[in-house]
């Protein structure tokens, strides 16, 4: 007879080999792909995880980082997923401060119009139209303030819940001290909005570095392109050449997983902040 | 008074007209443009009424093939994806070693791009791809497809993978609504006798209700939205077989019908709204 610490310990580990087992449905598609960019054309064009038969090689990296398109796409996405990021968290949070703090009809209204962005889908036709009569179609700045308008329907919401549950004790006690709004805003009120700007932050930064949609409409110019419009640029010329694919494509995942790791717990929480509440 | 003094409106002005200009406007000048002629061809743009949405719903057109397939992928992938995030969720609510480090390979493919992922199952979906490998490796040779390019599976891979994607991204909600539960209840539960259904029906169950709800309105949003991954997998083929709105709207835009590509894109922002806010009525815990 087992005692029932045994059976428990016997349960952990049991649960744990088979959590692996059923992991290898998520990581078998990533060996593939990470296996085959070390392969010869000849050897990935099966596309499986067995051994090379023209032993690894490095070709494929050297191949597709030659030209450096692919590193200036990297830096045209690190610059769009941050500027995005910085415009979206700076203004998003400034509203809901207000809109929070002053709950008035108004306000009330511009936050319903938020809230509405996190169902509907953006019409990016007519929004090139708008970019277009600023003069900012196909440019960095563009692109950067529409993915800034994706980002705000979700970090306002997030900052609407969160700027709440601060009291206004603290901004009475800075306004008998003399500040003004920007600097109560900026210098006191901001910083104590960290966690949630973090998890924010991430979370618009991963869908903006990921977004496929709006370089396709919004960026012609192909020394502008990000990285996710890169890789299917390259996946279009170079069809059968499966080697070189797999390494754009773990080239393009690289920053983002990096990402992921580092982030992770910030991540899982605000994704399940919205779930509590329903 | 005082409130007005402080929080000045001026402060809500950066994000107002960001979002007012690049996403408001854009929805209400797609509605207009909806009814209009405006293609590449001529300068001129003519109001043509609702010409536009009736060629949607023209049966000798593909768009009520897309619309079909827009439903039957955001039902079919919110059942599965709730149904496998829930199963993994309860089998992650309980403790064992590496746990933190598995939960995060579930969760790794909500960070990567939906196009990149399709661009991965490709292969993997290929004729000798590695699940058709896998298949004959274990003796199912008979079931081996070309997936992707047989009609009868096409669309049924499409929503598998959309799936694969998302699991994580349930499970991670559901765990937060599990781990909202006090261990106590289980316990009191089981001195009185109560087996594992009854715990779940009357424990677990009311529980998980806020992160179902969350998951399904989450699920239906992103389902009815679907792009990347479909251009990615098949870029609407064969045929017209796994075309969705998205596709269509991007389409219809590459050949310069913009008064119909705009029709289409309005169309999928009020079946959107319509299906959320029902979804959210149907489901969401009534207030006690």
């Amino acid at each position: 007879m087992l005692t029932m610490a045994q059976k428990r310990k016997r349960n952990a580990i049991l649960s744990a080999v088979i959590g692996w087992i059923l992991s290898l449905i998520i990581l078998v598609p990533f060996a593939v792909i990470v296996v085959n960019s070390f392969k010869t054309t000849r050897d990935s064009a099966m596309m499986n995880l067995e051994w090379p038969r023209d032993g690894w090689v490095l070709s494929n990296y050297a191949e597709v980082l030659d030209g450096g398109q692919i590193v200036r796409s990297f830096f045209n996405s690190l610059l769009i997923a941050s500027g995005c990021v910085l415009v979206c968290m700076v203004v998003t949070a400034m509203a809901m401060f207000v809109i929070r703090r002053r709950k008035s009809k108004l306000h009330r209204v511009i936050f319903y119009m938020f809230f509405a962005g996190l169902i509907a889908p953006v019409n990016y036709i007519t929004a090139l139209q708008i970019l277009k009569a600023l003069h900012l179609n196909g440019t960095y700045f563009g692109t950067i303030l529409t993915y800034a308008a994706l980002g705000i329907p979700f970090a306002a919401f997030m900052y609407y819940n969160f700027i709440g549950t601060i009291p206004t004790e603290i901004d009475e006690s800075a306004i008998i001290d003399g500040t003004n709004i920007s600097q109560l805003f900026f210098q006191v009120i901001f910083p104590l909005l960290k966690p949630v700007t973090v998890t924010v932050a991430t979370l618009t930064f991963i869908s903006a570095w990921n977004d496929f949609v709006s370089p396709l409409y919004l960026l012609n110019s192909s020394s502008k392109w990000t990285m996710v419009l890169m890789v299917y640029n390259y996946w279009g010329v170079m069809q059968q050449e499966w080697g070189k694919i797999c390494a754009v494509i773990v080239l393009t995942l690289i920053p983002i997983l990096i990402v992921y790791i580092a982030m992770q717990k910030h991540i899982i929480a605000g994704m399940t902040s919205g779930a509590v509440k329903g | 008074m005082y409130k007005k003094q402080i929080y000045r409106s001026w402060f809500t002005m950066p994000a107002f007209i960001i979002y007012f200009l690049l996403f408001i406007i854009p929805v209400i000048f797609g509605i207009g443009y909806s009814l209009t002629n405006w293609n590449a061809m001529s300068s001129e743009i003519k109001f043509v009424g609702l010409r536009n949405y009736l060629e949607i719903f023209n049966p000798d057109n593909a768009y009520l093939l897309a619309i079909k397939n827009t439903l039957v992928f955001t039902v079919y992938a919110s059942v599965g994806k709730i149904v496998v995030g829930l199963a993994l969720a309860l089998f992650f609510n309980r403790k064992f070693r590496t746990q933190n480090l598995m939960r995060g390979v579930y969760f790794m493919p909500y960070a990567i791009s939906s196009l990149i992922i399709g661009m991965i199952f490709t292969s993997i979906l290929a004729p000798d791809g590695i699940l058709n490998e896998g298949l004959r490796a274990i003796g199912l040779d008979a079931i081996t497809k070309s997936w992707l390019t047989n009609r009868s599976t096409v669309l049924g891979a499409v929503i598998a993978v959309e799936i694969w994607k998302s699991i994580g991204l349930n499970m991670v909600i559901f765990l937060a609504g599990l781990q909202m539960i006090d261990k106590e209840y289980y316990e009191a539960a089981q001195l009185d006798g109560a087996n594992a259904m009854a715990q779940f029906r009357y424990i677990t169950w009311p529980f998980l209700r806020p992160s179902i709800t969350t998951n399904v309105i989450l699920n239906i949003i992103h389902g009815l939205k679907v792009f990347d991954i479909v251009m990615a997998l098949t870029n609407g083929g064969p045929g017209n077989t796994t075309q969705v709105i998205s596709t269509f709207v991007f389409k219809t835009y590459g050949m310069g019908a913009y008064g119909l590509s705009n029709a289409l894109s309005t169309f999928i922002s009020i079946l959107t709204m319509l299906i959320a806010l029902a979804a959210l009525k149907l489901i969401a815990p009534k207030e006690a």
